[in-house]
C-alpha cells in the first residue's frame, strides 16, 4: 500500500512540476489578490472591531494561502479527471495496486505540495516586512496545517473528480473557489462582514482553517484558533477523503 | 486450470437500451498461444478486453485468466496479466524510463529493481535512446512501443493487446508483430484484438471473429480460410475469343466447372502451386496467349463474409 501510493504520490508531484499552467496560477493569482489588498486596503486595520494584528500583510497571508490551498484541490481534481478521460487511470486500475493507494497517493501529494505552497508565501511576507507574531515555531505550525489543509483541499477535489465525467466539469466549479474564500473570514475578519455573510462565515468551515493558519502569523501563539482550525482540517479531511474513497468506488462500480 | 483464458457464456450487457456487447462468449485459449480476436469496431473486442483484465464486471457468464477468476479474484488477474489498451493512455510530460518505473513499482517490483528492468525493457523494444524524452515527443509506433515495454515490465504470463497497430505506419507495425512473435516463442500468451485481416493472419495461432458481440468463427488462420473453399487461379487472357477453349483446358486440368467472364478465367485449385504449372503447359500448349495469373488464396474476409454476410472492411466503415 505505502510503495504505490508514493509512487504515485512522486508522479502527481511531477507532473504538476512540469506544467507551469497548474503550477503558477497556484502562486502568482493569490500573490497578485496579496498586493492589491495590502497595497490598497491595509486601512481597514484601523476599522473598529478589526482584530489586534502584527500588520494587514501578516493578516492578509492567510488568505493568500487557503486561496492557493484551495486552487491545488481544485487543480488535483482536474489532473484526476483528466487521467480518467485519457485511460490512464485504466492503466493504474489494471495494475495489482490497492485502490486505497490511487487516493492516498494524491493526497500525499497534497501535502507536500501545500506545505510548499504556505512556505511560499511565509517567505514572501518576511520578504515584504511581515512580523511573524509566533516566530519559527510558529512558521512551522503553519507549515503543518498548510500540509494538512493541502490534503482536505485535495480530497474535495477527488471526491469531486470521480463524480465528475469531465475536466471542464471540474474546472468549472473555479468561481465556487472565490464564493467560498468570500463567505469566510479568510479574507477579512468576521466581525466586519455584514449579514448574511457573517452568518454564512460562522458556518463556513474554511474561517477556521483560515484562523488557524492566521493566527501563527498574525497574533501569536493563541492555542483556540491552531486548535479549531486543526481539529476543521481534519474533520474536512476524513469527511472529504471518505467522499473521495466512496467516489473511486463509485467510478469503479463497473469493474470486477 | 489447463488454459490461460476461460470463458464460459460470458456476457456484458449495458443498462441503458439494454444492448449486448458480448454476448454468450465461450472461449478457451491456450498457454503459450497468440489468439487474435478479429471484428469490425464496435464488434465486442474492446469489452470482451475490458472483461477480461478486470475493468468491466460481467453481466453473465464466467472467466477466467491465469488461472484466476476475474469477478472472484481480480487481484490475482491483475498480478498475472499486462495491459496494452486501445489508447496508449501515457502522461506526455514524463519520460519513457520514469513510466516504465513507475509501472514496475505499481506490479510489485522494488525501486532498486525497477531501473534496470526499465532499462532492459527500453532497449528491447528500440527505445534506449528516447528513453531520457518526454513521451509528448514520441512518435506514435514509439508511443505504442513504450505501451507495449509498460505492459511487459512484469513479465506477465498473459499479455492483452487491444487494436495495438491500429493507426501505425508500415515499419512499426512490422516492429511490433516481431515482438509479438518473440514474446509467443517465449511462451507468453497474447490476446490480440485487431479490425486488420492481415495482423490475425500474420500473428495468431487461433483467431476467433466476432461480430455484434458474438464470436461466430473460431480456429486456425488456415483452418478457417478452408472452410471457405479451396483457392483458384485467376488467368487474365490475352484474347477473348479464347474463353472457350481456355474453359476446356482448365477442365482438362482439373476443375469441372471453371469460370470465365470476358477476358478472365477462373480455374478452381487443390493446392495453387501443384496445379499451376500444369495449367500454364496445358494452357500454352493450347496456343492461349496469356496476359497474367494469380493464385487467389481464400482470406479471412472471406470467412467474415460467409459467418456474418459483410465485409470486414466494410463493417469497419459502418
Amino acid at each position: 500500500m505505502i510503495t504505490p501510493s508514493v509512487a504515485l504520490a512522486l508522479r502527481a508531484l511531477r507532473l504538476t512540476l512540469r506544467r507551469p499552467q497548474f503550477l503558477i496560477p497556484l502562486f502568482l493569482m493569490p500573490s497578485i489578490f496579496l498586493a492589491v489588498n495590502t497595497g490598497g486596503l491595509s486601512a481597514t486595520t484601523r476599522l473598529p472591531g478589526f482584530p489586534e494584528t502584527t500588520g494587514f500583510l501578516a493578516f492578509q497571508l492567510a488568505a493568500a494561502m487557503v486561496q492557493s490551498l484551495m486552487l491545488s484541490g481544485l487543480q488535483a481534481g482536474i489532473a484526476v479527471s483528466l487521467e480518467i478521460e485519457s485511460g490512464f487511470f485504466d492503466r493504474i486500475v489494471t495494475a495489482p495496486v490497492p485502490r486505497l493507494a490511487i487516493v492516498a497517493g494524491r493526497l500525499m501529494a497534497a501535502a507536500v505540495l501545500g506545505a510548499g505552497q504556505v512556505l511560499f508565501f511565509l517567505i514572501v511576507g518576511v520578504i515584504f516586512g511581515a512580523d511573524l507574531a509566533g516566530g519559527v515555531v510558529g512558521a512551522l505550525v503553519v507549515v503543518v496545517l498548510g500540509a494538512l489543509a493541502g490534503v482536505a483541499f485535495a480530497a474535495i477535489g477527488l471526491a469531486i473528480a470521480f463524480r465528475a465525467r469531465q475536466a471542464s466539469i471540474v474546472q468549472g466549479l473555479f468561481p465556487f473557489v472565490f464564493a467560498v474564500l468570500y463567505l469566510s473570514s479568510a479574507f477579512f475578519p468576521q466581525e466586519l462582514l455584514g449579514p448574511p455573510a457573517d452568518t454564512i462565515s460562522a458556518f463556513n468551515p474554511l474561517s477556521y482553517i483560515a484562523e488557524g493558519l492566521r493566527a501563527p502569523i498574525a497574533y501569536g501563539m493563541d492555542a483556540l484558533p491552531i486548535l479549531e482550525g486543526l481539529a476543521m482540517t481534519v474533520a474536512v479531511i476524513v469527511v472529504a477523503s471518505l467522499l473521495a474513497v466512496a467516489g473511486l468506488r463509485w467510478r469503479l462500480a463497473d469493474a470486477a | 486450470m489447463s488454459h490461460a483464458i476461460v470463458t464460459r457464456g460470458l456476457e456484458k450487457r449495458y443498462p441503458k437500451g439494454g444492448t449486448y456487447a458480448v454476448q454468450g462468449v465461450d472461449l478457451a485459449v491456450d498457454h503459450g498461444e497468440v489468439y487474435g480476436f478479429l471484428g469490425p469496431n464496435g464488434a465486442g473486442k474492446s469489452t470482451m478486453v475490458r472483461l477480461l483484465v478486470t475493468l468491466l464486471r460481467p453481466s453473465a457468464g464466467t472467466a477466467h485468466v491465469a488461472g484466476h477468476d476475474v469477478v472472484k479474484d481480480p487481484a490475482g488477474v491483475r498480478a498475472s496479466i499486462g495491459v496494452a489498451l486501445q489508447d496508449a493512455a501515457i502522461d506526455p510530460l514524463m519520460t519513457g524510463r520514469e513510466l516504465l518505473e513507475l509501472q514496475a513499482v505499481l506490479h510489485g517490483l522494488s525501486r532498486r529493481a525497477s531501473a534496470p528492468r526499465g532499462a532492459l525493457l527500453l532497449e528491447r523494444v528500440g527505445l534506449s535512446d528516447a528513453g531520457d524524452k518526454r513521451v509528448g515527443e514520441y512518435s506514435g509506433g514509439m508511443r505504442r512501443r513504450l505501451d507495449l515495454a509498460m505492459a511487459l515490465i512484469h513479465e506477465p504470463r498473459v499479455l492483452f493487446l487491444d487494436e495495438p497497430t491500429t493507426g501505425l505506419d508500415p515499419s512499426s507495425r512490422l516492429l511490433l508483430w516481431d515482438e509479438v512473435r518473440r514474446l509467443r516463442d517465449q511462451g507468453t500468451t497474447v490476446f490480440l484484438t485487431t479490425q486488420y485481416l492481415e495482423e490475425a493472419d500474420q500473428l495468431a495461432d487461433r483467431v476467433g471473429i466476432i461480430a455484434g458481440g458474438q464470436l461466430v468463427a473460431e480456429d486456425t488462420p488456415e483452418a478457417l480460410k478452408a472452410q471457405v473453399g479451396h483457392p483458384h487461379v485467376h488467368v487474365v487472357l490475352t484474347n477473348a475469343a479464347d474463353r472457350e477453349r481456355s474453359l476446356q483446358v482448365a477442365s482438362a486440368v482439373g476443375d469441372p466447372r471453371p469460370g470465365v467472364t470476358d477476358h478472365c478465367l477462373d480455374v478452381s485449385v487443390q493446392d495453387g502451386s501443384l496445379e499451376l504449372p500444369a495449367l500454364v503447359r496445358a494452357l500454352d500448349d493450347a496456343g492461349i496467349a496469356v496476359a497474367s495469373l494469380d493464385v487467389v488464396r481464400p482470406t479471412l474476409d472471406d470467412v467474415f463474409l460467409q459467418k456474418t454476410g459483410a465485409h470486414l472492411a466494410e463493417e469497419a466503415v459502418a
